[in-house]
């Protein structure tokens, strides 16, 4: 199962490779980790998207709740949530390419954020699978570059992590 | 007061009660060094290797429960004590080991002595600090002993460039650690106390399994009394030796790859297993799927959740502190006005005293060599079970915990969970200077000896009189074992040649050394070397060769598979 975990974690120096540290030592599996600070200086919030079985998944939970810097820790999958991530993508655009390439953005509510005589860089935002769905329905071969944010999730409604 | 790191450092130590520091000196410790010459509140124990000033300050806080400190120097000063640290984080012992670091300003510059110590440290440490602001050294070093003594202990490291330590600031030591990310104190879930109760009360073939938990958590009494209040059969994992009296009736003996016949059929075959501070780890329930899961009920106490449901899954988990959980646990018990069955008790106790009767750790005591065990039993005896045995790592490390009867907690020092050879030696140094005129005897072999016998000059320097044990079989006699067993009796590279003349080294540091070869001379020998009260002696036992550890539990197997001495 797929399970997007959510923690706030002192801002500290090494705090990240705690973390990190932690999912090589014990074989987890890390899809995506995506860090930044929050309104309070003092902590960061991590989203870490990761795979595993229940067990493995309560164990992640108990493993990073050990950790000194680790202050809460929310697993998103328990309950509904929104799940969003960027995406940026540099495409060949020119010829018969150039329009379909617009017009694949458009239908994924994407929008063109640099234009060149022959490329488009196209920001897209939503859920992971979204981001897959676009790269699946283009041509792989107008790819130049992908680059992706990693998921970043927050609770719906009164879900919220906070200490 | 305006003190430099270096003062705020020792005063800190001082602060905490520390009596020993294990250290080693260096370059970027030399301000800590000089402020500890100037100072007389802690005794500085200078070893000759930093492992072993870390293992020694290991033997200090498993003996005493106290947290042990280690200093040493940045770069190969750290980078030895890793095993160190390792081994009592794999054993949850609290210690504080400070490191020196190059100047916070040479950092990254790859200068002389500079090893990222919080980044190798980190998988093996309970938490660590690099100390980047004077400000906040005072801080640091309280956070640390409370991290390190509090929930489930661990080591906890403090890297602090030398540049600090020559920095001046005012010192004020906090009174108290306030860590929003930390919550060390938890008190057990009462319903879920009530069901353990509950369970307890109804079965039929019980067994309680305790662990390293319960000697760190001081709820020996408490495991004793719940016990005998119960009557049920009690065993102990090799961490957790001492805790329930060996010399007891209902103890059955250590259980798991070389625990006792009876130990290990009865945890497979009980219907409500009650563990305590113990983790189930492969060592001890060999492999999970033949652990017999269906069977049984099983009952959990730990501080720490994440060794609940790691490897077993288990019907009442209770995350908290083991003493203030038994309490509870007798307080229901106690109360408790349900008729429990006795007569599926006192049947359970017959096929348990059947078992017992196999007589599992049997061995030729008429043989003409010396036996290990017998060494053991007899240390037992001279000792009138109340020695500190540490132990380095292999076959003596077993016989040791066969035979040695422990009726204490804090007794028994072995490194159980990272097995590390070379800990026995150091480690009673440490015990020995918590414990002064206390029998220390350090069981190890010539193989395991030999990877910390540079710490014989540390003990004539500070008169440590420890008595060590070496069973020497010239082999490394568990790689031997399994060769035999379970690799043709190709013995690769398992024969400990050209050892030295024990008896002359340990002279050589200006100790006492004795050679023993017949088994008629043991009990002598030990009685000889105990009354000699301030003297070191190092006890060469030649003993026999193909002497193996049983029972044992094949790797992987289910731990009621055991293969007994007779069988082979």
């Amino acid at each position: 199962m797929r399970h997007i975990i959510s923690l706030l974690m002192e801002n500290e120096a090494g705090a990240l490779s705690r973390v990190a540290g932690l999912f090589s030592a014990r074989g987890y599996n890390i899809e995506s980790l995506s860090v930044a600070p929050t309104e309070d200086s003092t902590l960061s919030r991590m989203t870490i998207v990761t795979r595993g079985s229940e067990e493995v998944i309560e164990q992640i939970v108990k493993q990073l709740n050990k950790l000194i810097d680790v202050v809460k820790i929310l697993d998103l999958s328990d309950g509904s949530h929104i799940e969003r991530e960027l995406m940026l993508v540099k495409v060949r655009a020119y010829g018969k390419d150039r329009e379909e390439m617009k017009r694949m953005a458009d239908i994924f509510r994407g929008r063109i954020i640099d234009v060149t005589e022959k490329t488009y860089t196209i920001e897209l935002t939503g859920p992971g699978a979204k981001l897959d769905a676009f790269i699946e329905a283009i041509d792989p071969a107008v790819i130049l570059e992908t680059v992706r944010t990693g998921a970043s999730g927050i609770g719906r409604g009164e879900r919220i992590l906070k200490i | 007061m305006e003190l430099t790191g270096a003062e705020i450092t020792v005063r800190c130590l001082m602060e905490e009660g520390v009596e020993f520091v294990f250290g080693y000196p260096g370059g970027a410790v030399l301000n800590i060094y000089d402020a500890i010459f100037k100072q007389d509140g802690f005794k500085h124990i200078l070893v000759r290797h930093e492992q072993a000033a870390v293992h020694a300050a290991d033997g200090y806080a498993r003996s005493t429960g106290k947290v042990g400190v280690a200093l040493v120097t940045s770069g190969p000063g750290i980078t030895n004590a890793v095993t160190g640290i390792a081994t009592a984080y794999m054993d949850s012992i609290p210690l504080i080991v400070i490191s020196g670091q190059v100047s916070t300003h040479a950092i990254g510059l790859d200068a002389f002595q500079e090893v990222d110590a919080v980044g190798i440290t980190r998988p093996c440490v309970k938490h660590n600090f690099l100390v980047k602001d004077i400000k906040e050294l005072a801080a640091t070093i309280k956070k640390a002993f409370y991290i390190a003594s509090t929930g489930r202990p661990g080591p906890v490291l403090v890297d602090i460039p030398k540049d600090i330590t020559s920095q001046a600031f005012e010192y004020v030591y906090p009174a108290t650690v306030n860590m929003r990310s930390y919550n060390a104190g938890v008190k057990g879930h009462g319903g879920q106390i009530k069901k353990a109760a509950q369970m307890l009360l109804e079965a039929k073939r019980p067994m309680i399994y305790s662990g390293g938990g319960v000697v760190l958590g001081n709820a020996a009494p408490q495991l004793v009394e719940l016990t005998r209040l119960l009557g049920f059969p009690c065993t102990n994992t090799l961490m957790g030796l001492g805790a329930y009296p060996a010399t007891d009736k209902q103890f059955v003996g250590m259980l798991g790859m070389h625990g006792t016949y009876e130990a290990n059929m009865a945890m497979q075959h009980s219907d409500v297993l009650l563990a305590v501070g113990a983790r189930f780890d492969d060592r001890v329930i060999g492999s999970p799927e033949h652990f017999a899961r269906e069977a049984r009920r099983i009952i959990h106490i730990d501080i720490d959740p994440s060794s609940i449901a790691k490897r077993v899954r288990v019907d009442v988990p209770i995350v908290g502190d083991v003493a203030a959980v038994l309490d509870e646990l007798i307080k229901l018990i106690k109360a408790a006005k349900e008729p429990r069955d006795e007569a599926a008790l006192s049947a359970w106790w017959t096929q348990i005293e059947g078992w017992r009767n196999l007589d599992c750790l049997k061995f030729d005591r008429h043989s003409d060599i010396i036996k290990p065990q017998r060494v053991i039993e007899q240390l037992w005896q001279v000792t009138q079970g109340d020695a500190f045995v540490t132990t380095d790592v292999g076959q003596h490390q077993m016989w040791a915990a066969q035979f040695y009867k422990f009726d204490q907690p804090r007794r028994w020092i072995t490194s159980g969970g990272l097995g590390t050879m070379g800990f026995g030696l150091p480690a009673a140094m440490g015990v020995q200077l918590a414990q002064p005129g206390r029998n220390v005897a350090c069981v190890t072999g010539e193989s395991s000896i030999q990877m910390c016998i540079q710490e014989l000059s540390t003990c004539r320097q500070y008169h440590i009189p420890i008595k060590i044990i070496n069973l020497n079989n010239r082999y490394m006699g568990m790689v031997r074992q399994w060769q035999e067993f379970f690799y043709g009796n190709r013995y690769a590279e398992s024969y400990m040649d050209s050892l030295p003349d024990f008896v002359k080294l340990a002279e050589s540091y200006g100790h006492v050394g004795m050679k023993i070869e017949k088994p008629e001379d043991v009990e002598a020998a030990l009685r000889e070397a105990f009354a000699l009260k301030d003297r070191l002696v190092f006890m060469d036992f030649i003993t026999d060769q193909t002497e193996n550890v049983f029972p044992m539990v094949p790797n992987g197997a289910g731990i009621s598979e055991m293969i007994l001495a007779e069988e082979l």
